[in-house]
């Protein structure tokens, strides 16, 4: 990205006026060097944002933002329904409430030292991953809908996982007013055998090691220490939250016009959020959230059982679960007033300071856990949202690491075998059923975590607690 | 003046998270057929899939480009929800409808390398268009 374009406000945070029908301005959160390695599509695509009807204070990029559809990945936008907000399938993406969760596991590296592979290969068995893997759950159409009604709470009350899982899930693992009925049959029949699957792409499960402690009082809110053992869990809401998607981002397109919107492209599909495309959206989106959620419990309980038959041990208790792909009504401040605002979120994570009441009690003084994924080879972080987190960004942060290369230079540059070979020689096994998909994800073809996490820190969007090294991963 | 000896192809152009598929033809229907095979080798080698079954479907939009998505996301929900995969496409078009025939058979990991799921086709560099060349072009960018 062109830097000549940004007024710089402070070293990682980049103002664009507005201009050329941007009702409000756009804000970039980044360094220096994460701005220049930037696509300017990202530029492109966050003034096309700040242009849309009812957004309120500014468009954001985070700092791990690269060019998604319609909406930046790692864009953030909040729209006022009672100004004529709109709401935007591409302003969540098709993964709808693709998320991380992480569990400690009671166990410490020295632990699991020697029953690594014995841990991996269990794993790689017990939880569905890749391409075309079904679940061991087939849903039928009633209880499809109550699955979309109640989240992950429908999952425990199935009997995966326990009910203090839902203490330290986004919503209390179940998202208010989704409407079954507003997501179609087709949706749910792309959804009957997938729930319990990690899915493909840049899905995951891993094994991690605390390495690093940067903040310990939240590190101890937050039941984690050095050399502790986690799992995080990366994945969304399968078939149904990729057809909600692809059928909702049509009708905004054809309608866009019936509502008066005039769209600077036609991949900013919206819809006012009065309008019956809007509410039908939301029902459906609110739906592929409890689909999202009550995927990673059930994935949650298959992990719990494959860790018990490598260790008696240990004890898997939920840390937190975000998702980064959600659109969510929200209260905030601006310019001194309290707003009901629905923020977008498309590979961003919500990052509510101390003291909020949507935190759980234990973690309240400290602030909400922020999970950030990043590729197998470097490693994730745990942050804190902040209070600053609110006048930057309506309380948001990074989501991972971002991508920095194609899928299809990355399969040019690396081979899936050889990286695991690598990896496998700095002691972090991978496990999956598709080598392309490895080289596709390899490393080298992200940006650098820590310098996105780095950034976020700076900015104030969210505070470094810890940073986990990968020990085992399977991949999608 | 088109060459019809011209073998239809399709490509993979590169954006920065997701992959774009491209299908270029002497005819619009060609380029739809080929733009679809662009999307089974994001799934697998089209070369390794036998075209044992087939089976028909259809779809309808208000225009070229938005029926190329929907084209695209049919295919997507038919390997999807059959869990198959395809190596030969065949495109009607009436108006702003197309029919379709596809053959394939059932996604099988022992035989089909797999590379990436794929969720759904965007409006990002959607494009269905004759070149200058004279050749048909239908692009699009999907989601994985």
């Amino acid at each position: 990205m062109d830097l000549n374009l940004l007024e710089k406000q402070s070293d990682t945070r980049w103002y664009i006026a507005p201009r050329n029908g941007m009702r409000v301005p756009a804000v970039i959160y980044a360094d220096e060097n994460l701005l220049k390695e930037m696509d300017h599509k990202v530029y492109q695509q966050i003034c096309n944002v700040a242009m849309l009807p009812g957004i309120v204070q500014a468009a954001y990029a985070m700092p791990d933002a690269h060019w998604g559809y319609g909406f930046p990945i790692g864009g953030v936008a909040a729209f006022d329904a009672e100004e004529g907000g709109v709401i935007s399938a591409g302003g969540v993406g098709f993964d709808i409430s693709c998320g991380v969760r992480t569990l400690r596991t009671g166990l410490k590296t020295r632990d699991i030292e020697a029953y690594k592979k014995q841990l991996a290969d269990q794993l790689f068995r017990d939880i569905p991953a890749g391409l075309g893997s079904t679940g061991r759950l087939h849903l039928g159409n009633a209880e499809m809908n109550a699955m979309l009604r109640g989240g992950a709470r429908w999952a425990v009350a199935q009997g995966f996982g326990e009910e203090t899982d839902l203490l330290y899930t986004e919503e209390q693992g179940c998202m208010p007013a989704a409407d079954p009925s507003r997501v179609s049959d087709k949706a749910k029949k792309r959804q009957r055998d997938e729930m319990g699957t990690l899915g493909s792409g840049n899905h995951y499960l891993e094994v991690q090691r605390v390495a690093r402690v940067f903040d310990k009082s939240i590190a101890t809110a937050f039941g984690m220490a050095e050399d502790d053992v986690l799992v995080s869990i990366h994945c969304g809401s399968r078939g149904l939250g990729h057809q909600i998607g692809t059928e909702f981002l049509k009708s905004m397109v054809i309608t866009a016009a019936d509502h008066g919107i005039r769209l600077p492209d036609r991949e900013l599909a919206c819809a006012p959020i009065h309008s019956q495309t809007g509410k039908d959206y939301l029902g459906a989106m609110r739906a592929g959230i409890n689909c999202a959620l009550a995927n990673r419990q059930i994935i949650t309980h298959l992990t719990r059982q494959a860790f018990a038959r490598v260790f008696a041990e240990a004890r898997l208790s939920l840390i937190y679960d975000v998702s980064h792909n959600t659109c969510k009504v929200e209260q905030h401040e601006v310019d001194g007033r309290q707003r009901t605002l629905y923020v977008h979120r498309k590979g961003a994570t919500r990052a509510f300071g101390p003291g909020h009441p949507d935190i759980p009690e234990a973690y309240r003084a400290a602030g909400q856990p922020v999970l950030i994924g990043g590729s197998m080879g470097t490693g994730s972080y745990i942050l804190a949202g902040t209070k600053e987190s609110e006048a930057c960004a309506f309380s948001s942060a990074c989501h991972g690491a971002g991508r920095a290369m194609s899928r299809h230079q990355a399969k040019k540059q690396w081979r899936g075998r050889q990286l695991m070979d690598d990896l496998a020689t700095r002691g972090i096994l991978i496990r999956s059923p598709s080598l392309r998909g490895v080289a596709e994800e390899a490393p080298g073809a992200y940006k650098d975590v820590s310098a996105v996490v780095e950034a976020a820190d700076h900015a104030g969007l969210a505070r470094k607690v810890a940073y986990l090294e990968p020990l085992v991963c399977i991949k999608g | 003046m088109i060459d019809n000896m011209i073998t239809p192809f399709w490509e993979h152009f590169a954006h920065e998270a997701d992959v774009g598929v491209r299908g270029v033809a002497t005819s619009k229907e060609a380029a739809f057929e080929q733009a679809a095979l662009a999307v089974t080798a994001i799934v697998t080698q089209p070369e390794k899939v036998a075209a044992k079954e087939r089976i028909e479907f259809s779809c309808e939009a208000p225009d070229d480009e938005l029926l190329l998505v929907d084209w695209l996301n049919a295919v997507i929900f038919e390997m999807a929800t059959r869990r198959m995969l395809f190596s030969r496409f065949k495109v009607k078009f009436a108006g702003h409808a197309l029919t379709a025939q596809a053959w394939g058979e059932p996604l099988n990991p022992e035989k089909h390398p797999l590379g990436v799921e794929v969720k759904g086709a965007t409006y990002t560099m959607l494009q269905v268009k004759q070149r200058d060349d004279g050749l048909w072009c239908a692009q699009t960018v999907v989601d994985v």
